[in-house]
């Protein structure tokens, strides 16, 4: 059973993923020969291309990517936590207002970033609302705010989603055991809720961590690319990929999946004793049938 | 733990796989015979409809090698990316196929368009620049531009020639006129930018590339050209949310009565004479060369050619489709139908043509006076570098003199 599986893995994860990183070590379609053609094939570059890692375009793009992750992630945990509450709710009007508050995350991205362009234009509807005259689209600090804005708006929803999924396993019973020991809300939540929506929210965490470690089409389309203040890696590997920069763009893909892996492994052994415990018991399980 | 590492890196390397490129290693070109038989056409969107009524003509006379459109993506770079990829993968999907006329010396360096033996006579001069590499033909101009200058006729009598004018004209007429400004352009950091700095260096009379192809940008014009930008925004001459401008969203504020000048290319003259209320100038604009410092100045040439893919098996069809496309019958039909400016003289002239579009006798001057921009193998690293320098010197991140050297520093080792 586990061999075709083996066969379609190899094919379209591993085959891209070695053939980047072989294509890190090459150079190709820069040389001209004297009739002006660029001469075919390529040749051995060490590590030349790996050469752009220590220099400031790309550690700028290592920062805003990590700045963007470090606190779209956050505001997204404690917004969608408190979506999830209240689409918990029995109310009137409940289906229709969890319906709405999942309206951002089925806007595709590159919608929601012209959206947001169109509402952080010079004369959009942030600066008439604020009073301001701001530039958010141009590049600078305002650029960051805008993306961060437009970041949290389309995909706060998701950990709502994902923490609701979560939350309506609780057991109802167990929040009536605590209304008659007396509990407040505030220890409700803290004691109850939180430790048992707690790998729900580490799912939603982790699958926003790697997806918001890669953030591209909304500072793409909301400002711009080649923008300083907001280009983030995979906005840097786009750019060199498009000039034909093979070499370089594989270098940077290359450092960027090592960083996302080495995020992912901490955040897993830091925070994920549990977090896929159910899963190897369950792989367990089926080792043992077999 | 092993299982957990790997779901980590299955989940990982399915993120990765999308942004490494992964073109295997190429094998030798094919050579291809003369063939003959049905072509593709791979097309960017402008004026799909009368395009394709050339095209349909075409079928009617050649029902065996019938040609079909394929529309490619609306944005520039899109198209760029996409044809460059079917050419590293030496895919046949397109026979015929447009480019841009600065991408005609990578598609020919690289060998992904044929050398092509036709007649360009009729032509307008200076779009047939755009088509050649070191001499040799490798593509047809098809469509071509050039910047304008937008004005206001119920303002100004007499459009300005020289940027000091310009200047003058709007001490007289901005006082009266509230929350308008005085000129802009495209002056995000894209190519626009790089359009509307090279515009600004030769009608200042210099050139970004010397003729033996060596950078001069820390000439005085071009020293003149940046401060010309650089002054403008700093004196408010040119509005600073003019910084995120690209050719719609300064159409629209031109159309809302909020800039005096504007310079953008002729695509803008049908839209701003709408009367349907969109356009709050219809009737009140007009255009005219743009001005330069000591004279008119010169716009940057823009425009898309049509070349036959070194990849194509029905060459001798893709061929005849080109010069098919691009002779003086079928543009006069085309020119008919679309306002889009194309690149044969006699449109320019036709008073027929005219008297429907009042802007071509502006727009042929402008044409024969525009400069390409610098064709170059590694344009993308170009006009990267380009932007990156303009657009420093107009948000003034860095003064103009360190701003162009630094740029022709960048240049130099681009263009060998």
């Amino acid at each position: 059973m586990l061999s075709p599986t083996m066969v379609v893995l190899a094919l379209v994860v591993f085959y891209p993923l070695v053939a980047a990183m072989r294509e890190s070590f090459y150079e190709s379609g820069q040389r001209l020969d004297a009739d002006g053609f660029v001469v075919e094939g390529e040749w051995f570059a060490g590590l030349a291309n790996y050469a752009g890692v220590v220099e400031q375009r790309f550690l700028n793009a290592a920062l805003n990517t990590t700045l963007f992750t470090v606190v779209t992630v956050a505001l997204e945990v404690v917004l969608g936590m408190a979506m999830a509450l209240v689409m918990r709710r029995a109310f009137r009007g409940r289906a229709v207002l969890r319906a709405s508050i999942l309206i951002p995350w089925a806007v595709p991205t590159a919608v929601a970033g012209l959206m947001w362009k169109w509402i952080f234009q010079a004369d959009g509807v942030a600066n008439t609302l604020l009073g301001t005259d701001i530039l958010w689209t141009a590049d600078g600090p305002w650029a960051k705010l805008a993306v961060i804005v437009a970041d949290t708006w389309k995909t706060a929803p998701f950990v709502g989603l994902l923490v609701l999924a979560g939350l309506q396993i609780i057991p109802s019973s167990v929040y009536e055991a605590a209304k008659v020991d007396g509990s407040t809300p505030w220890q409700t939540f803290w004691r109850i809720t939180l430790p048992l929506v707690k790998p729900a929210l580490l799912v939603a965490v982790l699958f926003r961590l790697m997806d918001a470690l890669r953030i591209f089409d909304l500072p793409y389309v909301l400002v711009g690319p080649r923008k300083q203040s907001v280009e983030t890696l995979s906005g840097l590997i786009w750019d060199e990929a498009t000039r034909v920069h093979y070499g370089p763009a594989s270098a940077y893909g290359t450092a960027l999946f090592c960083y996302i892996a080495m995020i992912t492994f901490v955040f897993v052994k830091l925070l994920g004793a549990d977090l896929l415990s159910d899963v190897r018991s369950r792989g367990k399980e089926a080792r043992d049938v077999a | 733990m092993k299982a957990t590492h790997i779901a980590a890196a299955l989940v990982l390397g399915a993120g990765l796989a999308g942004c490494g490129s992964t073109t295997p290693a190429s094998a030798p070109a094919e050579q291809e015979g003369g063939g003959r038989g049905p072509i593709t056409f791979l097309g960017g969107k402008f004026e799909a409809e009368s395009v394709q009524k050339i095209v349909d003509a075409w079928n009617a006379a050649h029902p065996d090698e019938k040609a079909t459109v394929v529309l490619l993506p609306e944005s520039a770079d899109e198209q760029r990316r996409k044809l460059i990829q079917s050419a590293q993968t030496k895919s046949d999907t397109g026979d015929v196929i447009l480019i841009d006329a600065v991408w005609t010396s990578e598609f020919a360096a690289n060998r992904w368009v044929d050398e092509l033996k036709l007649d360009t006579t009729g032509f307008l001069p200076t779009t047939i620049e755009t088509v050649k590499y070191r001499d040799k033909l490798y593509a047809m101009p098809l469509f071509t531009g050039t910047g304008l200058l937008y004005y206001r006729t119920d303002l100004v009598k007499e459009p300005p020639k020289t940027w000091d004018e310009m200047k003058r004209i709007c001490a007289d007429v901005l006082p009266g006129q509230k929350g308008m400004s005085c000129y802009a352009g495209q002056f995000d950091k894209y190519e626009g930018l790089t359009v509307n700095f090279a515009e600004a260096v030769s009608s200042a009379g210099g050139r970004l590339l010397d003729d033996a192809g060596k950078p001069q940008v820390t000439s005085e014009a071009a020293k003149q050209a940046a401060r010309f930008l650089a002054d403008g925004f700093t004196s408010g001459m040119i509005p600073k949310e003019a910084i995120t401008y690209k050719e719609e969203e300064g159409r629209v504020a031109f159309q809302e009565g909020k800039l005096l000048f504007y310079r953008n290319w002729a695509y803008g003259y049908e839209a701003a004479q709408k009367t349907d209320g969109s356009s709050e100038v219809a009737g009140k604009f007009d255009v005219a060369p743009i001005p330069g410092l000591n004279g008119p100045g010169a716009g940057t040439l823009g425009g898309n050619n049509l070349a036959v893919s070194a990849f194509s098996k029905h060459e001798q069809t893709a061929r005849d489709f080109v010069a098919f496309m691009t002779s003086a019958a079928q543009i006069k039909a085309f020119a008919q139908t679309s306002s889009m400016p194309v690149a044969r003289t006699a449109i320019y002239e036709d008073p027929e043509l005219v008297k429907k579009y009042p802007y071509l006798p502006a727009l042929k001057e402008g044409i024969l006076a525009a400069v390409p921009r610098p064709a170059a193998v590694r344009y993308g690293d170009v006009t990267a570098a380009i932007q990156e320098s303009a657009y420093a010197i107009v948000t003034g991140d860095k003064p103009v003199d360190q701003a162009l050297t630094e740029l022709q520093s960048a240049l130099g080792p681009l263009l060998t």
